[in-house]
Formats: C-alpha cells, structure tokens, sequence
C-alpha cells in the first residue's frame, strides 16, 4: 500500500521501524518520502536520519524547526506536496500517544480518500504498554484522536541491547489477544536479526528485520 | 522485579511513586515533561495527587506547603523552571523541609534551547536561591542510577530534613534503557516526623511551625550555625564517586551525567592508542568527592574536566586538586554535545601530541 503510518506509544521504536520500511521500500526502487509528524518531543526523530536518508534517495520532510532550539509543535507545509505524487510510497512517523496522533487529523481528508495502512507499533517491556487492557486503551485512543483506523500490529518487544527470544516469545499472547481485541492481526514481529534467528519456527513468518539507525552519542 | 525499558524521565516517575511520593506539583517543560506526564497518568490511579500548577513559582510553594507535612513531595523542571523555583527552594532549605527537586538540565542562559546541557551546575551546588544553604545534588549517568538515585533522594531529604536535587541532563531524561526498579516501598526509610512537621496537634501537643523567617539576628544565625553542623556531617558522610582505572593513569578525566558517558568511550579509545587514562565521576555533585582526589593526587597526574558547559565544575576539581596537578577544561555547550573523537583529540594533546 502507498500509504503507510505509524503509530505508537512514545518509545516504542515507531521511527525506527518508519525508517527501516522506507530503507525496504526503497530496496525494492520505490520513490519513498517519510513525513516526521512528531509535534511531541524533540529529541530521537526521523530527522536524526535524515543524511542517512537522502543518501539513499528517500525525500525526508520535517518541520524546518526539528533539532533546532525552537520548541514549537508546528508541522511542514510540504507534508501535502505527497497527496499530489501518485507515485511515491508516504510514511508517516507520528508522535507518540494519542497526543502526537492528533497531527494526523490534519491531513485526514487526503488519508482517508486512498487505502492505507495504519501500524500500531508495541513494545510490552514499556510502561502503559505492558497488558493487552492497556495496549487496547492506547490504541483506542489513537484512532480517537486521528479518526483512523489501526490496520496491523507490530511488536516490537526489546530491551535494546539485553533482549532475548524469549522475551520476544513472552509478548506473543498479550499482543495477539490486545489485536484480537481491536479487531486487527499482528503483522511484524520486529527486532535485530540476530535475535529474531533465535525465535521458533512458528513466528518466523511474521519477522521483520530492523536495522538501527538513531546512535547515541556514546 | 523483570526489567522493563523506560525513558530517564520516567524511571524518575516510577521510582518516585515506588520510594512512596504520593504528591507531584509540577509545571511541564522540555526535556523533562515526561516526568510530569508520567505523574499525570499515575497518580490517580493510585490514590496519589498530580497538579500542575499555573506556574513553576507556585507548584514549589506547593511542595514546600506538602513537604511541611512531612509527606515525599516532589517536583521536576529544566534549567528556566528552576530558576523560577529557586526563591522557594531557599525557603524550603531555610525551613529544614524535605523534598525532592529534579532538574533535567537543557541550554541556556534565558529560554536559551531543549537540547542536553551541565550549565545549571553552579546554580545547583553554588547556591541558586539566596543564604547560606546547600542541596544534596545527586547526578546520575544512566537510568538505572536515575531509578536507584530517586529512592536514595526520597531518603536522604527526610533522614536530613531539607530539599535534594535529582540533575540530569536532555539526554538522560530523553534517552531509553533497560531497568529494573525496586518492589514498591522496597527501599523506603523514613525518618520520624512527628517533632516538627504539621500533621495536626489533635489538641494534644504544642504547634509544629514551619517558618524561614527569624527576625532576630542572633536567632537567624544560630539557626544557620546550627544547620551548617548537619551540611558537615553530610560532606563527610555522604559523598558518592565512581573511579574507573585511576591507578595506572598519566590523565585523570573528571565528568559526571551523560558527558561520563562519552567520557568512558573516549578513555578506551586513549588506551588502546597506549594513553593511560582513568576517571572519576562525581555522583554528588554537593558534596563534591574532593577525598576522590586526595586518593590519586601525587603531583605527576593531570586533570580533564569535561562538561557539557563553558567550565563550572572545574572550578570544583580545581579546589580538589589544590595545586597537586594540572587541571585542563573541554567543554561544548548551547545543547551540543561532546563527541568521544573531540575528547580523544584533547587528551592526546595533552598526553603531548598524537602517538
């Protein structure tokens, strides 16, 4: 589909699977362009990889105030220039919580004339996360605020470097009953290769790769 | 308790809530808000009061007011916020009141900017608000120590009878990692209360008072003298440093929060290009480890402060150091910070030009 959001609670790797799906789709020499919608927190966002990007020929649009000093939630006039290219595959990565999700109503005219796919990104080792009640209220919550609906699922269960399959294994039946409960299925199960080759046969369908672009400083 | 992966700013949250903080008065501002929005989602759901406030100025009267009560209070803010909070922070320290005050510091002077900074340490461990008074400054370097810090803030402030700072910095409150918090009250420790917070004489016993004003200038200053007996007793007991291979080192760095951080990938670059390099990070800020210097000064080591500032703590190590070595300053600030590269580059120059 060309057109992809993802959402999410705040730290639960939405940028991160944004920006390995538009290095996919890009893999694939799709024309890609990822909008930053995050009007919530200024620090680890798309726009830290936007030279990662643009190097591999990926349009990043991104408020012209992101990383600099300017703390004001406002969002580029450009995001509507890819409505008008039937071309180009559109992902959006959008702040966390209900809160960033309402950046998307703006645009809920041209969304919801075409298709689309809306991920609802998890992670059951954050807070307000961790039980299929909270996962529903979240999710819930979000498509209250942009008026859209969450198409998939994607848990992204991980403790960054200290996770293990079998954490990963642990979230299946929360995540799959918190989708059964919004009416969705559980598209990707995402993380580092080297964890997901560990995880058992039966889950290597739904695995998806992430590579991990935002670097701290240490 | 299984480990979970939370932002520094809720790790704080948590742990609060954990260490037994049922009353947050706040006022939100970046990079810090997730504390508050945290509080804001928690607390009534467990029996526990979020305000916030209409202003940082009167969410610190509020602390000051709960903390009078004796009751675990917090309040978070950055930079801006707590500058606005420091005339009560003056009065709370002036009226023996505990409470806990997180600062995730960002750029400044003025509105300056959001992203991570160490220029508020002065203002922190030099004062800030007026008189003659101290704050315990705890400054953590990951967020497990923001989570294990948070409860020992909760009690030392009660044990001491006055206001302790949580500092960290953008990138701590922002940045993500695995950690494992105590059982809820885990490591609780009260002190008693009863002698001097105002929980009601139930007509039974004479008012408790919670006042910072003493006309009488020899009652102001036997209450100061008499409050500067627990600052000593707290600047020998309650110091607390990380060193991290001194004993073989030609260069010493010195950095506390996420600028250590960069430090320790700097030193091990240093080592592996044969620089012998070594650390001490301040967790106290106030008290400063000045013992951590009297261990490794003999005259031959040098110094490198690094902070995310134009060189405040510096000022410290020097004091530390007291002559016995040379003291050098790196430092970035405005919101940038130090690449581990900048720091290396720095080192080898003082270690007398790349090897």
């Amino acid at each position: 589909m060309k057109t992809n959001i993802v959402t999410g609670h705040y730290g639960s790797g939405k940028t991160e699977f944004a920006l390995n799906l538009a290095m996919n789709l890009k893999k694939e020499n799709k024309k890609v362009s990822i909008c930053d919608l995050d009007i919530v927190n200024p620090y680890f966002r798309t726009n830290d990889a936007r030279k990662l990007l643009e190097e591999n020929g990926i349009k990043v649009i991104s408020s012209q105030f992101a990383n600099t000093n300017v703390d004001i939630p406002v969002l580029p006039g450009e995001v509507l220039s890819v409505f008008a290219d039937k071309e180009t595959y559109k992902i959006f990565d959008v702040g966390g919580d209900d809160d960033g999700a309402i950046a998307l109503g703006t645009y809920f005219h041209y969304i919801s004339k075409e298709p689309y796919n809306m991920y609802f990104v998890v992670n059951t080792l954050r807070p307000m996360t961790s039980t299929k009640e909270e996962i529903y209220e979240m999710a819930r919550n979000i498509e209250a605020a942009s008026r859209l609906k969450i198409t998939d699922i994607v848990n992204n269960t991980n403790l960054q470097g200290l996770t293990k399959a079998e954490d990963i294994v642990k979230s299946i039946k929360i995540v799959d009953e918190a989708a059964k409960m919004l009416g969705v299925n559980v598209k990707y199960i995402s993380g580092k290769k080297e964890i997901l080759d560990n995880l058992p046969q039966g889950l290597q369908n739904k695995r998806f790769n992430l590579d991990i672009y935002l670097k701290m400083p240490f | 308790m299984a480990k979970v992966l939370v932002k520094g700013n809720e790790a704080i949250a948590e742990a609060a809530i954990r260490a037994g903080c049922r009353l947050f008065f706040g006022y939100p501002i970046t990079p810090q808000t997730e504390v508050s929005a945290y509080m804001a989602k928690k607390m009534p759901k467990i029996g526990g009061t979020f305000l916030q406030a209409e202003s940082e100025v009167a969410a610190i009267n509020m602390v000051y007011g709960a903390g009078g009560t004796g009751s675990r209070v917090m309040t978070s803010s950055s930079s801006p916020g707590i500058s606005l909070k420091s005339e009560g922070i003056s009065y709370i320290a002036g009226a023996d009141v505990p409470c806990v005050i997180v600062n995730i510091v960002r750029g400044g002077p003025g509105l300056g900017g959001i992203q991570p900074a160490q220029s508020d340490y002065f203002q922190a461990v030099k004062g800030g608000g007026h008189g003659d008074y101290h704050l315990l400054v705890l400054a953590p370097s990951s967020i497990q120590e923001m989570v294990d810090l948070t409860s020992h803030a909760f009690n030392k402030a009660d044990e001491y009878r006055m206001p302790v700072m949580i500092m960290g910095d953008g990138m701590l409150g922002q940045m993500m990692e695995p950690v494992e918090f105590p059982e809820e009250e885990e490591n609780a420790v009260y002190a008693s209360k009863e002698d001097w917070a105002t929980t009601g004489t139930k007509m039974e016993r004479k008012h408790n008072i919670i006042n910072s004003l003493y006309i009488d200038p020899n009652t102001l200053e036997n209450t100061v003298i008499e409050r500067q007996k627990k600052y000593d007793i707290i600047a020998k007991e309650e110091v607390m440093y990380e060193e991290v291979d001194t004993k073989d080192a030609d260069i010493i760095l010195v950095a506390y929060g996420t600028t250590a951080r960069i430090c320790k990938t700097a030193m091990a670059k240093a080592r592996e290009k044969g620089i012998k390099v070594g650390l001490i990070r301040p967790i106290t800020l106030w008290p400063f480890p000045t013992v951590a210097f009297d261990k490794v000064c003999d005259g031959k080591k040098k110094f490198l402060t690094v902070e995310m500032s134009m060189g405040q703590m510096v000022e410290d190590v020097k004091l530390s150091v007291n002559g016995r070595g040379e003291v050098e300053f790196f430092g970035r600030t405005g919101g940038v910070v130090p690449t581990p590269n900048e720091i290396l580059a720095k080192i080898e120059e003082m270690a007398g030009g790349a090897k």
